[in-house]
């Protein structure tokens, strides 16, 4: 079968799977599960193809690339309807940023940035939404704001969610009284440089266009001084490390960060110095952050899929050094053979 | 009902600033921590006339509980004015969620203080002997370089690689993309690119090679005309330099990580330069130069990214072996200068580091202290 | 003075913001609100020239009828489409229920998260071909690699939850991201840190001009 053929075969087959689960969504169909029998019987069927792609390894007949990717897309979709949970550990740099927002009394002031977009937002989201139904619970002041375009708007998604949901909505919380969205402002780290001196200079208007001076809860909000708490979520730059530097370094504010998996490791050395009150990186992160909101969000959920997708990527890297160390073997051997 | 005064109230001017600024102390009151009979703390503020203090007004309210001191900066004030403040302890009684009675109890009266602007931030003052010290060692080492001593630089892998790389691009007959990472002219990294830019441009117009630089930035396109335009004159080909080899995508980073992925399969370029400042979208542009067999070298100060470049490239500049490539391919004394008094620089913070956690392991703190720098 | 100018101009203001940092009174308190102003108006304006150069070398592509003309046309239609709903929908464009909003949540949202769920597939191509065992370093990135990964699923509780609380995989997984690769990062970031300090310092003293065109 040509390259072509298979290309349209796999885009068709994605298309026609996508559509039947959109079908379901809107008719109001149940979310599809395999049974246990089936789920077990997949999680064998992978391994053993695992185990059959390490045997070609070994005959010398290697994969290409695609297969890779089949494999991936199997180990991160298929979990999705298996009914799998797992236990999870709670990192202590996740228990420390949930410790340091419980030690915020009612009525204190917390400052949340959203420095991302959309790409980020699987990683991002749920903690963005965890974190503001637990600043809600705690009946904390929230204020919002953002350093890329998109910010504000993924801030509004989360807003949404968490304000429809029963005991969150009980506490009838009011725009401008409880929580307010100042939107984007463009400028980088220079706009946390700014906030240092003047909020509103820097947000003259909140997201709606009102005035900084008609909203009640920032009367006594001039900059930093005010604000007892900072979380962060940031996927690149401007992020957690501009915060860092201007708003913690020069300001002293207590900040907290979530940060997508791949910036996450950069923060362990700001974390260390205790530059960063806790840290939350990438679905992980987010997921152990549910678990001490005591929440099941999308976080918990897609861990499964997160463990099976390391465990393949694990796979393929050992056999990879399989075959790595077979050629080396066999060209000791044929050295050996020609010596001889 | 009404709560014990909050006591050992003072007040001071917030040191290391602008001026405008008042830092308010005081001590809870007896009823918060023990007895939860206080709900907030109200801060009010009066103006001083003749010695007094007029009327007092509310500029902030703050959540009680804690067991420490409470530390409030009023940042509104004043640098022309007096100030006198006062704190309250404030007992609100609610019923079915609505405030029923409000109870307060007045502490003493503390000021008067003025706000004062200073002209230098002594929290910083290590961080500007760094700076000096750092800046002295350069400077020195420039003007030994201009001296004429030669000095040595070891050998970077990925410039070197440059002139080979771009000979390949001649001999398969095939572009060269050179791709400037999503960083604008305001970061240093770009300015790194935009620099090694140069040089493969003039490698590049030298072999009449067609190089395309697609940018992620606006301000970079300008920029980057100028320098290409300049490298093509600089070898004597100026007729050969087109405006469309350097164009603008996308601010979007997905958007340019896709556009610049979709040019690379359809044209197959032979070798792909990724210098600057990049993101996520690093590995997805690595990967897809991989899979056409294109020679790629890449050059950021990530650190969260130079793992994916490691992985897919041939050559990479990691961290500073990027800055350093301007003295590099120039080879002009007055730029290596710079890199050997940043390297003495480094050499004197290693010194500190192995001293510093001497010092820390026995239990000696003061040295570390030394190098802390203060905020706001 | 095309060379002498900007020379002056980058010494002026570079030195500037250090002096900046070091002194809080005013004027020196109030140069980042001024030049931040000033950055994002050039800025703004920079925007135009790239969108008009992008809309410039798209329309050519599609008139000329060249080599894969229709992503050119597409680029086209979508910048039109945009800009148009943005503008005829006036302030209020990015409040939820708006037309805007609506290619935001389901055209925009979907492309980039595609975008970045390849880097999925990516890693896993990149650490099939790469990760290899070649020496003593490689070794142990492997090594810490396998140790991180496992450890920071559930997986690695799973497999190792029969151990002592403190020597489980996610307790070595953690060990792993706060100690070594912490030091290695703070590394990365001193040596990054002072070649921005040398680099700035040449460009703030005119010694470094390649970025505007090299020479003398």
């Amino acid at each position: 079968m040509s390259t072509r053929a298979k290309e349209i075969i796999a885009i068709a087959s994605i298309t026609v799977f996508a559509l039947i689960f959109y079908i379901r969504k809107v008719t109001g169909g149940l979310p599809f599960e395999f049974p246990m029998a089936v789920t077990y019987g997949v999680i064998g069927l992978l391994a053993l193809s695992l185990l059959w792609i390490l045997i070609l390894t070994i005959q010398g007949k290697l994969i290409e690339r695609r297969v890779v990717f089949v494999y991936v897309a199997f180990a991160v979709g298929l979990p999705l309807f298996m009914p799998i949970s797992q236990k999870m550990t709670i990192s202590p740099e996740v228990q420390q940023l949930y410790d340091a927002v419980l030690e915020q009394k009612p009525g204190s002031r917390v400052l949340i940035s959203f420095d991302y977009d959309p790409p980020s937002a699987p990683e991002l989201q749920p903690m963005a939404e965890s974190f503001i139904r637990l600043c809600f619970e705690r009946d904390l002041q929230v204020i919002i704001m953002g350093l890329w375009p998109q910010g504000p708007q993924q801030a509004n998604l989360a807003l949404q969610k968490v304000l429809e949901e029963e005991a969150i909505a009980a506490k009838n919380l009011q725009y401008g009284v409880d929580y307010v969205n100042l939107g984007f402002q463009s400028g980088n780290e220079f706009v946390i440089q700014g906030m240092g001196d003047s909020f509103k200079k820097k947000f003259p208007t909140d997201y709606q266009g009102r005035p900084y001076d008609d909203i009640p809860m920032l009367s006594n909000v001039k900059n930093f001084y005010n604000i007892d708490y900072c979380f962060n979520l940031s996927s690149g730059f401007p992020g957690s490390v501009e915060w860092v530097q201007v708003a913690v370094d020069r300001y002293g504010q207590d900040m907290g960060a979530g940060n997508t998996a791949v910036q996450a490791p950069t923060m362990y050395a700001y974390l260390n110095a205790n530059q960063l009150n806790g840290l939350l990186g990438g679905m992980n992160g987010a997921a152990e952050f549910e678990i001490l909101c005591d929440y099941e969000g999308k976080g918990r959920k897609y861990m499964v899929s997160q463990s099976f997708s390391h465990v393949v990527v694990i796979a393929f890297v050992l056999i990879g050094n399989v075959a790595f160390f077979m050629s080396g073997r066999k060209s000791a051997l044929n050295g050996e053979k020609e010596q001889a | 009902m009404t709560p014990l005064p909050p006591f050992g109230v003072t007040v001071a001017d917030k040191p290391n600033d602008a001026g405008g600024a008042v830092t308010i102390r005081w001590r809870p009151s007896p009823d918060d921590v023990e007895n939860g009979k206080v709900t907030f703390y109200r801060i009010y503020r009066a103006v001083e006339k003749d010695g007094q203090p007029g009327q007092f007004v509310q500029i902030d309210q703050r959540p009680a509980g804690a067991d420490t001191a409470y530390v409030l900066h009023d940042g509104n004030a004043d640098d022309e004015l007096s100030y006198f403040y006062r704190v309250a302890a404030l007992k609100l009684v609610k019923k079915d969620g609505l405030v029923v009675g409000e109870y307060l109890a007045q502490s003493d009266i503390a000021g008067p203080v003025s706000p004062v602007a200073q002209w230098f931030h002594m929290g910083r003052l290590s961080a500007f002997i760094g700076v000096a010290f750092l800046s002295f060692f350069i400077l020195f080492f420039i003007s030994r370089a201009k001296s004429g001593r030669t000095l040595f630089i070891r050998k970077i892998g990925g410039l070197e690689a440059v002139d080979e790389a771009v000979g390949r691009a001649t001999e398969m007959g095939k572009s060269i993309y050179y791709i400037s990472g999503l960083g604008d002219m305001d970061n240093m990294q770009t300015i790194a690119a935009i620099t090694i830019l140069g040089r493969v441009a003039e490698v590049a117009a030298k072999y009449d090679t067609y190089l395309d630089v697609p940018v992620c930035r606006s301000m970079v396109m300008v920029t980057a005309r100028e320098i290409v335009k300049l490298a093509y004159s600089k070898v004597g080909r100026p007729d050969a330099y087109k405006d469309d080899q350097v164009h603008y995508l996308t601010d979007d980073q997905f958007g340019y990580a896709a556009a610049v992925d979709g040019m690379v399969v359809r044209e197959k370029p032979a070798t792909i330069f990724f210098m600057g400042q990049f993101f996520a979208e690093s590995l997805i542009l690595a990967e897809t130069g991989n899979s056409i067999g294109a020679i790629q070298i890449a050059g950021t100060a990530m650190p969260a990214q130079l793992p994916f470049f490691v992985a897919a490239c041939d050559y990479t500049l990691i961290g500073e072996e990027l800055f350093a490539a301007s003295a590099y391919l120039s080879k002009e004394p007055k730029l290596l200068g710079s890199i050997k008094g940043a390297d003495i620089g480094k050499a004197v913070f290693l010194i500190a580091i192995i001293v510093g956690v001497v010092f820390e392991v026995f239990g000696i703190w003061q040295f570390s202290n030394l190098f802390s720098v203060g905020s706001n | 003075m095309r060379r002498e100018v900007p020379l002056i101009i980058t010494g002026i203001v570079g030195l500037g913001f250090v002096v900046q940092y070091f002194i809080p009174h005013f004027p020196f308190s109030k140069m980042n609100d001024w030049f931040t102003d000033w950055f994002s108006i050039v800025q703004a304006c920079a925007i135009v020239l790239g969108a008009l150069n992008l809309l410039k070398v798209s329309l050519e592509k599609v008139a000329a009828q060249k080599k894969d003309w229709g992503y050119a046309a597409v680029i086209i239609a979508s910048f039109l489409l945009i800009t148009i709903v943005g503008l005829v929908e006036g302030e209020g464009f990015r409040t939820p229920g708006t037309t805007f909003d609506w290619l935001y949540v389901n055209v925009y949202i979907p492309l980039s998260a595609t975008m970045f769920s390849i880097l999925a597939f990516f890693v896993a191509s990149a650490s099939y071909r790469a990760f290899r065992a070649r020496n003593l370093e490689a070794t142990l990135l492997l090594i810490a690699a396998f140790f991180v990964m496992i450890g920071r699923v559930p997986v690695g509780e799973m497999i190792s939850g029969f151990m002592p609380e403190g020597w489980r995989l996610g307790n070595l997984a953690s060990w792993i991201m706060n100690v070594p690769q912490a030091a290695g990062q703070r590394a990365i970031m001193i040596g990054i840190g002072l070649g921005i300090v040398a680099t700035s310092l040449r460009i703030i003293l005119g010694i470094e001009r390649a970025h505007i065109g090299g020479g003398e």
